[in-house]
């Protein structure tokens, strides 16, 4: 195995995107993505029997394309590399039999890699964050529609969990609103956009886990000081809702978007902010979908500039999930002198951040 | 000679390789599990240790074979993302066959009568089941599959009284689908399903895409319109 520049391919099937990557060292060479978004747009969400039927059609061709697009074939590869977890049970299990045959079928040494340390490992990239490797006091802020966090990277195999989402997933949160509102599925792009027309002040929609109880201090921290619950707030749309049709007037949706929209960055930020000031941390790496939020971007810079702490976000293309950032790791990894996973691995849809490779 | 990777995964999970020659059909090595949860894991792992036993590799096959259900969702998908991905990497061709032809194709050997039914458990109460008859020694499907409640299997009505059910499904419902004993716990196999897909590429038969036969829908509901408050 190459291990000063390792070309890997990587598999990404956590949740709606299959994704396949190929990196040469800390070089991308292709990044092919297929979503079955489209297929979710009538249910308001994501259905993981979809997704998962989606992967076993959209796999093999999109194994093709990377493959073409970087203008490599199997043999030349030193490694595969797949998504072992966190995410959908379902669909993980379509990436890692894809992985594991392609890894019988080859003979190449096969890296069941964690989902979320992939979300940070896509910054090493060249021309993309972290040229020059992960910067001291790193943290990850990732928001997405299947997960929420904010980690501590000590190094690429050093991860800690400061903070999740105890429920919805804040993209998860976005399209049970835009549902409620009647803007459609995915709510992301929709809700950002009418947010613009709306004043985000109208109404004060609850910021959840905020409270002293779940807050603690500094010394003492709560239960949840870090931590977010979006299930609250998509009720108080819902509540403010009736209450205008109870009344016979119509809904100032682009009110209620705004607002909304202001009380999940807000806390989001709120939060990561804290979460930073007490562990140090003064470099932070913005990743996940929903990164791609305008306003989600602009807050998290504004406060992290006045926090002195400098915010690091890749291309949209590499913070939505994808197989670029799962090669990345494993590309990193491989350097580092790891050693594959066992042919035997099973999924885990719930992967701790701290197992960033299954042996 | 032609030599094949079959694999199933639509109940347990099972995978073997065969070599058709003048002398039949014969199996060089094959693996087969009881456990019917746990096919992402020992699927592709259980490929690389047929080719240890057997000393070949991909260059050595000519085809791909995979049962294409009906079967539970995430363990079908598992030996149909197996078989594909494998076809795709070694360059073969992938053919699909349904996995109650496999327990058929037992049953026809075990001289089944001129028609029978195969059933398999779907879970949450439901079987898979298809009618078949026994066409001189080969198995021909006559309808099916399909999902059902072992009761609303009209097995009086399809095979006459007294008719024989075969296959692990018949098993666990022996009131509705009276089970032929010996096949009460008969799972759909890879060695099986190999076996005849080799005799029908002899006769020059197509095979099947590798199209699942989930036979379900996902339990995805649509959203009711929400109800305004008035
Ligand atoms: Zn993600």
């Amino acid at each position: 195995m190459n291990r000063a520049e390792p070309l890997i391919l990587g598999i990404e099937s956590s949740c709606d995107e299959t994704g396949v990557g190929i990196v040469r060292g800390g070089t991308l060479l292709s990044n092919t993505v297929a979503s079955s978004m489209d297929e979710h747009v009538r249910f308001g969400g994501v259905i993981p029997e979809i997704a998962s039927r989606a992967h076993l059609e959209a796999i093999v061709p999109a194994l093709d394309a990377a493959l073409k697009e970087a203008g490599v074939t199997l043999d030349e590869l030193d490694g595969i590399a797949v998504t072992a977890g966190p995410g959908l049970a379902g669909a993980l299990m379509v990436g890692v039999s894809a992985a594991k045959a392609l890894a019988v079928a080859t003979g190449k040494p096969l890296f069941a890699i964690n989902h979320l340390v992939a979300h940070v490992a896509v910054g090493l990239l060249a021309e993309q964050v972290f040229a020059d490797g992960l910067p001291e006091n790193l943290g990850a802020l990732l928001v997405s529609g299947g997960h929420t966090e904010v980690l501590r990277v000590r190094g690429i195999q050093d991860v800690q969990m400061l903070g999740s989402t105890i429920d919805d997933a804040a993209g998860e949160a976005y399209d049970k609103t835009a549902r409620l509102l009647g803007l459609g599925y995915p709510g992301g792009p929709v809700i950002d956009r009418l947010s613009r027309e709306g004043d985000p002040k109208a109404i004060r929609f609850p910021r959840g886990l905020t409270q002293p109880k779940y807050m603690g201090t500094a010394d003492e921290p709560g239960p949840h000081r870090y931590d977010w619950s979006f299930s609250g707030l998509k009720a108080a749309v819902a509540r403010c809702v009736e209450q205008f049709e109870a009344r016979g007037e119509e809904p100032p949706v682009a009110d209620i978007a705004a607002s909304f929209q202001e009380a999940v960055v807000d806390v989001v930020t709120a939060k990561a902010m804290l979460a930073c000031k007490e562990h140090g941390i003064t470099e932070l790496l913005l990743g996940g979908g929903v990164a791609a939020n305008a306003r989600l971007r602009e807050l998290t810079a504004r406060r992290c500039a006045s926090a002195g702490i400098t915010l690091h976000v890749p291309p949209i293309s590499l913070c939505t999930d994808n197989g670029a950032m799962v090669a990345a790791l494993a590309s990193r990894l491989v350097m580092d002198g790891a050693e594959p996973s066992s042919l035997d691995f099973a999924p885990d849809s719930s992967l701790p951040v701290s197992t960033v490779l299954l042996p | 000679m032609t030599t094949i990777l079959a694999i199933d995964t639509s109940a347990i999970a099972s995978a073997a390789i065969l070599r058709a020659g003048a002398e039949g059909t014969e199996v060089l090595a094959r693996f087969a599990t009881e456990d019917t949860r746990s096919h992402a894991e020992v699927t592709a792992p259980a490929v690389a240790r047929l080719l240890e036993e057997t000393g070949l590799s991909g260059k050595d096959l000519d085809a791909v074979v995979a049962g294409v259900g009906p079967g539970p969702f995430t363990g079908l998908r598992a030996g149909l993302t197996v078989a594909r991905t494998l076809g795709f990497a070694w360059c073969l061709p992938v053919h699909g066959v349904m996995s109650l032809d496999a327990i058929a194709a037992d049953a026809v050997a075990a001289g089944a009568p001129e028609r029978f039914l195969v059933a398999t458990d779907a879970r949450r109460k439901e079987v898979y089941w298809a009618l078949y008859a026994n066409d001189a020694g080969t198995p021909r499907l006559l309808d099916g599959p399909h999902v059902q409640r072992p009761a609303d299997v009209v097995v009086d009505e399809l095979l006459g009284a007294g008719g024989a059910v075969y296959g692990a499904g018949a098993g666990l419902y022996p009131e509705e689908l009276s089970p032929v004993e010996a096949f009460a716990r008969t799972q759909p196999d890879a060695v099986a399903l190999g076996t005849l897909a080799l005799e029908r590429l002899a006769r020059g038969e197509e095979l099947l895409e590798t199209e699942p036969l989930y036979l379900r829908e996902s339990d995805a509901q649509v959203p009711g319109p929400r109800k305004k408050a008035l």
